[in-house]
């Protein structure tokens, strides 16, 4: 292997590392919002994109439809179809190389792909980015969720509060215009004026008309 | 309930992440259908943040209330301004929460 490639592989392995470890708090918050531990790999396994999986499991603990949940949880996931788009040429699998690779497509591998030079070195950071966060966040799931079954009321170990600071730390790096920033706080006032007069879940779900309303009116 | 949640939101993601290697880029690559996709995360992400730090209750109605939950992300918001890692900022949150109701039984 070249050591350019190599070094590619390292990063990769390093992402894949850290964001393991934010997979035991997704593990453990997870069944402390009424999942159980297959639920919580499942969705690791399958769903594989942290914000669809935080927000699901997140519209169950508040007491939400789990299919208000599943919803909110995709219309997150569209932004790995922009990802696709920059991604495609870039990397240049068809067929079946394609249908594997997609589940792999997510915030890090992009991250560590498209800023690269030729085909050849996007793939590497693109397979040793996602392969290594596939499994890292894997293992970490199943060791949060068996963890946090152990616990008893999550309540008294702040994991309710927990899920507030996840979400806030996972809206923090789109924070940098004035425009995400007007969107963050009509979103959430939006949502929060609705709590009390709808089903759960619908809040959430509401918000999203924040951010058509911005994207349609403004350029 | 909740398997046939995660495995529509399995199958979704999955559609949602091939769909975008697969089709041709001029079909979404429109800039406004770019803005909202861009916008849609940050909407979401900040209800979000709003349902799960105010809100209490169950299926059956929910309603406002200020908690150690609130004081949880003021915690945490602090933790990423001075820019600790994602699962510092999680812990801090926790902590932050578990610690108030320890001193304030029942917040």
């Amino acid at each position: 292997m070249q050591s350019a490639h190599r070094s590619i592989v390292r990063d990769g392995l390093a992402v894949g590392i850290a964001t393991g470890a934010y997979g035991l708090s997704f593990g453990a918050i997870s069944v402390t919002s009424g999942l159980n531990v297959w639920q919580s790999c499942a969705l690791s396994l399958l769903v594989f994109t942290g914000a669809s999986q935080f927000a699901l499991v997140g519209v169950i603990a508040s007491g939400g439809a789990p299919m208000f949940g599943a919803a909110t949880g995709l219309m997150l996931g569209t932004r790995n179809t922009l990802y696709g788009l920059r991604l495609a040429p870039l990397l240049g699998w068809t067929g079946v190389r394609r249908a594997a690779a997609a589940q792999l497509l997510i915030d890090e591998s992009t991250a560590m792909s498209v800023t690269r030079e030729t085909s050849e070195e996007a793939r590497v950071g693109f397979l040793s980015t996602g392969l290594a966060v596939f499994v890292f966040w894997n293992l970490a799931t199943l060791a949060g969720a068996l963890a946090g079954n152990a616990l008893g009321d999550p309540r008294t170990y702040g994991l309710d509060s927990a899920v507030g600071g996840a979400f806030l730390a996972l809206l923090w790096p789109r924070l940098t215009t004035t425009r995400n920033r007007l969107v963050a706080v009509l979103g959430a006032a939006l949502a929060i004026s609705l709590v009390s007069f709808t089903a759960s879940g619908v809040p959430v779900l509401a918000a999203a008309v924040v951010a058509l309303g911005m994207g349609l009116m403004t350029r | 309930m909740i398997w046939f949640a995660v495995l529509t939101c399995a199958v979704g993601c999955y559609v949602l992440k091939l769909g975008g290697l697969s089709v041709p880029p001029a079909v979404l690559e429109r800039p406004v259908v770019r803005r909202i996709a861009d916008l849609l995360p940050v909407a979401l992400l900040a209800a979000l943040i709003g349902v799960q730090v105010l809100a209490k209750g169950g299926n059956n109605g929910q309603h406002l209330v200020i908690d150690a939950r609130l004081a949880g992300l003021g915690a945490a918001f602090i933790a990423l301004l001075l820019r600790a890692p994602f699962l510092v900022v999680v812990f801090v949150a926790a902590a932050t929460a578990a610690l108030l109701r320890l001193a304030f039984p029942g917040w």
